[in-house]
């Protein structure tokens, strides 16, 4: 089955990564500029970075058959540097015309500080002039009910196209509110620390398949970017089809990363035809 | 070996997050039941009785209310180990 996995850390993981996702149908990753486990200092280093994964990373992936795209944002840690913050953001439209890059992610918040809401604001307004799509990440654990609702709360006073932001890292405290404001939403599956597979699945039963994404992150820390082949078992197991599969876990990231021209990977339906043995044979195809 | 404070703090998420599996275990079924029950009324349910599956879950909820002893008389392990004998 084809998989895209639309949060993907690339370059915090080995080769082998990839190797394995390409064997196991992973056809894309989109990978979000991220937190490097410290504040970085300098404008220039933000900018190597967007180049790195860009530019380099998805050199990369190719070799192993995958397509790589990329989100640029200053992440979300990092928004107390005020100054650092503005010289970024006023060098990342040059980024936007590159081939892969899709938008403007991952900003959101970690401590919902002023600080952290302003930049939020600022991101997402230099996405909505750019008509780029948005990826926000919400916080972990303790903080990430008060984290969502800040976050709705500054989309809410901005003038901005609910169908292009996509939240990140919902859970089940967090994901309905989304919704219901029409924003699309991911479900990340770690280990320990946020969605398990087999919760993402309930929320997929509770809520339905659509404006849903489901991710594993994948980054320098405890995490593994085969949760979201377990979530594909976890699902089929329970009994839900493999064009239900495809759905979720190939053609949801198609519509939403789709919006924007340059991930032009086409959704597929996959047709059962019955053969003079009255065995079925799957046949994919691609819809458009 | 670990002090007490480096216990509570090195398995922490480790066991908020077994908890978060129980607790949507438990929804899991409780949804299955409602569906059920809805698919029942339209003709189109499973029917099946519920009685062994709530032996189980009854185990469920046994051990967790021995997981809630702040002193318990033997250890918690082995009394749940013993309690799941049982079934």
């Amino acid at each position: 089955m084809q998989i895209i996995q639309p949060h993907y850390h690339a370059i915090a993981r080995t080769a082998q990564d990839y190797e394995k996702m390409a064997m196991s149908g992973v056809v894309a990753v989109a990978e979000p500029a991220f937190w490097a486990g410290f504040d970085r200092l300098y404008p220039e280093t933000f900018i190597d970075y967007f180049r790195q994964i860009s530019e380099f990373e998805p050199t990369r992936a190719a070799q192993y058959g995958i397509r790589h795209f990329c989100w640029i944002a200053v992440n979300p840690k990092e928004a107390e540097n005020v100054s650092l913050t503005r010289e970024v953001l006023g060098q990342m439209p040059e980024f936007f015309q590159k081939p892969t890059v899709l938008g403007v992610g991952e900003t959101g918040l970690h401590k919902s500080t002023k600080n952290e809401c302003d930049a939020l604001e600022a991101h997402v307004d230099l996405a909505m002039k750019h008509n780029q799509l948005v990826l926000i990440h919400t916080p972990h654990l303790a903080d990430k009910a008060h984290g969502t609702k800040r976050v709705l709360e500054v989309l809410a006073g901005m003038n901005v196209n609910r169908s292009r932001i996509w939240i990140d890292h919902v859970e089940e405290q967090t994901i309905k509110p989304c919704l219901d404001a029409g924003y699309w939403v991911g479900m990340t599956l770690y280990p320990i620390t946020k969605c398990s597979p087999k919760r993402a699945v309930d929320l997929l039963e509770k809520y339905g398949r659509e404006r849903i994404l489901v991710n594993s992150s994948a980054d320098w820390g405890p995490s593994d970017p085969f949760t979201l082949q377990e979530c594909v078992l976890e699902y089929r197991r329970r009994g839900h089809s493999v064009q239900e599969a495809v759905e979720v876990f190939h053609n949801n990231p198609c519509h939403f990363l789709g919006q924007n021209p340059k991930f032009d990977i086409q959704p597929i339906r996959i047709e059962s035809d019955r053969t003079e043995s009255g065995s079925d044979q799957l046949r994919q195809s691609v819809s458009v | 070996m670990l002090t007490p404070p480096q216990i509570v703090e090195t398995y922490f998420l480790e066991s908020r997050y077994m908890l978060l599996e129980i607790a949507a275990y438990l929804d899991r079924y409780d949804a299955a039941v409602n569906r059920d029950q809805a698919d029942n009324s339209i003709g189109n349910g499973s029917g099946q009785a519920t009685g062994a599956e709530d032996k189980k879950l009854a185990l469920i909820r046994r051990a967790m209310t021995m997981l809630v002893e702040p002193k318990p008389q033997q250890e918690r392990t082995r009394a749940l180990l013993e309690l799941f004998a049982t079934q």
